[in-house]
């Protein structure tokens, strides 16, 4: 099953309701980069707060998806990441630095609206 | 010698039995000599200087009870009564610091002074004497086995209670402000104690909404290598839930040994004093510096 993602504004808005298969992570990962050029999004936010468990695969690709939508000009914001989940993530040594996180979609959006307005504030 | 043989041979067609009137006898003769053989326990027991914490009354009194129990647990068979005296006895004199090889000592001495006794009695008979230890001493044994188990076991008890007790104590989790928590850890660290703390941070983190914590480790004298390592998880992970880490008070030893063990310090925002660190979270808090500092690394 496909992850829905919404629009809003400059950002998406995906929402990961169950455990994805390896195949429905790298789709979600095509779909949004291409929405982001598409829409001309500025930001997006995965919430995986209904994941129990976040496998080393799903963990890498939400690391690309983060890594290639900044390539095409959107910050990636990763919420709602349980506890165990967090342990876990931690336990597996890979390299998550460059994913930002909050911990829910209002955090998320407040992050993402004063990073946006730093960087508009950069250019004028 | 005869009858000996016919009563050796007899012996061996139902043991039990005559073991038990042996037993019977001796028990009878154990009680009916009890004050006298109670007064040299409790002298020999003073003499090893043995439960030097204990008032020579006291001794008295729990000697007695002691020297009771132990020849109902001879006469029975069963060491039910004993273990449960044994378990109460331990209970009351761990507190005060009897150690355990003070309680095999004495348990130890009372199977000697009964033993001496026995030989003194039966010495005019070996081949009697003999049956009588036979039976006396495998009941004995089981019974200093009993004691002593019973003693070590109540000491663990009362040693997991008193870790759960400073487990419990020793990692609050406090709310400052909105978004702001502060875990204080004293005391030594180990594996389990680290992961617990973990654990409780992050659930904190969730429920409470936080957005920086501030890890305060004044009160921990020394670290070693796995605590390190899971205290840098701590802070990675905490980082994945959406909120920031500060550690404060890492004494110059901690310090060193993070150094010295190669432990990823660079993602580890360190601030000197507790005050320090809320200083700085609150300024976290006021957006005034970034909240995360891996643009640098995200562009590299």
């Amino acid at each position: 099953m496909s992850v829905p993602i919404l629009r809003r504004g400059e950002l998406l808005i995906a929402t990961i309701q169950s455990a994805l298969s390896d195949r429905g992570i790298l789709e979600l990962r095509d779909e949004l980069v291409a929405r982001v050029g598409q829409f001309r999004s500025r930001g997006i936010v995965i919430d995986v707060t209904a994941l129990d468990v976040v496998d080393s695969f799903v963990a890498r690709s939400l690391r690309t998806i983060a890594l290639t939508a900044r390539l095409r000009g959107a910050e990636t914001v990763i919420v709602g990441i349980q506890p165990e989940v967090a342990i876990a993530l931690v336990q597996l040594q890979l390299d998550l630095q460059p994913l930002r996180t909050a911990l829910d979609l209002d955090e998320a959006l407040q992050l993402l609206r004063r990073r946006t307005a730093k960087r508009n504030g950069d250019r004028g | 010698m005869e009858a000996i043989q016919a009563d050796t041979a007899q012996r061996r067609s139902d043991a039990p039995a005559i073991d038990s009137a042996l037993l019977r006898e001796l028990v009878a003769y154990l009680r009916q000599e009890r004050a006298a053989l109670r007064e040299e326990w409790a002298s020999r027991i003073t003499d090893a200087h043995l439960l030097g914490v204990m008032a020579p009354d006291e001794i008295f009194s729990e000697t007695m009870a002691v020297y009771d129990t132990y020849v109902d647990a001879l006469e029975t068979g069963s060491v039910e009564a004993l273990q449960a005296y044994a378990r109460d006895l331990s209970e009351r004199i761990i507190p005060r610091g009897v150690e355990t090889h003070e309680v095999l000592g004495i348990v130890l001495l009372l199977r000697d002074v009964l033993a001496r006794s026995l030989f003194v009695r039966y010495e005019s008979d070996p081949a009697l004497l003999a049956r009588v230890l036979d039976s006396y001493e495998p009941a004995a044994n089981r019974i200093a086995v009993t004691v002593g188990v019973s003693f070590v076991d109540e000491r663990e008890r009362v040693i997991r209670e008193q870790q759960a007790a400073i487990r419990e104590l020793s990692t609050p989790v406090l709310q400052v402000r909105d978004g702001l928590l502060i875990l204080p850890i004293i005391g030594g660290l180990d594996t389990g104690r680290a992961r617990q703390l973990t654990e409780q941070l992050l659930a904190s983190v969730q429920a409470l909404r936080a957005k920086v914590v501030v890890i305060d480790i004044t009160g921990v004298a020394t670290i070693d290598l796995t605590v390190a390592n899971h205290l840098v998880q701590t802070i990675k992970a905490t980082r994945l839930m959406g909120a920031t880490a500060i550690i404060t008070g890492l004494s110059s030893e901690i310090a060193q040994t993070l150094v010295d063990f190669g432990v990823d310090v660079s993602m580890i925002r360190s601030v000197g004093d507790l005050q320090g660190g809320l200083e700085y979270a609150e300024r976290l808090l006021e957006h005034t510096v970034p909240l995360d500092d891996d643009e640098a690394s995200l562009a590299g």
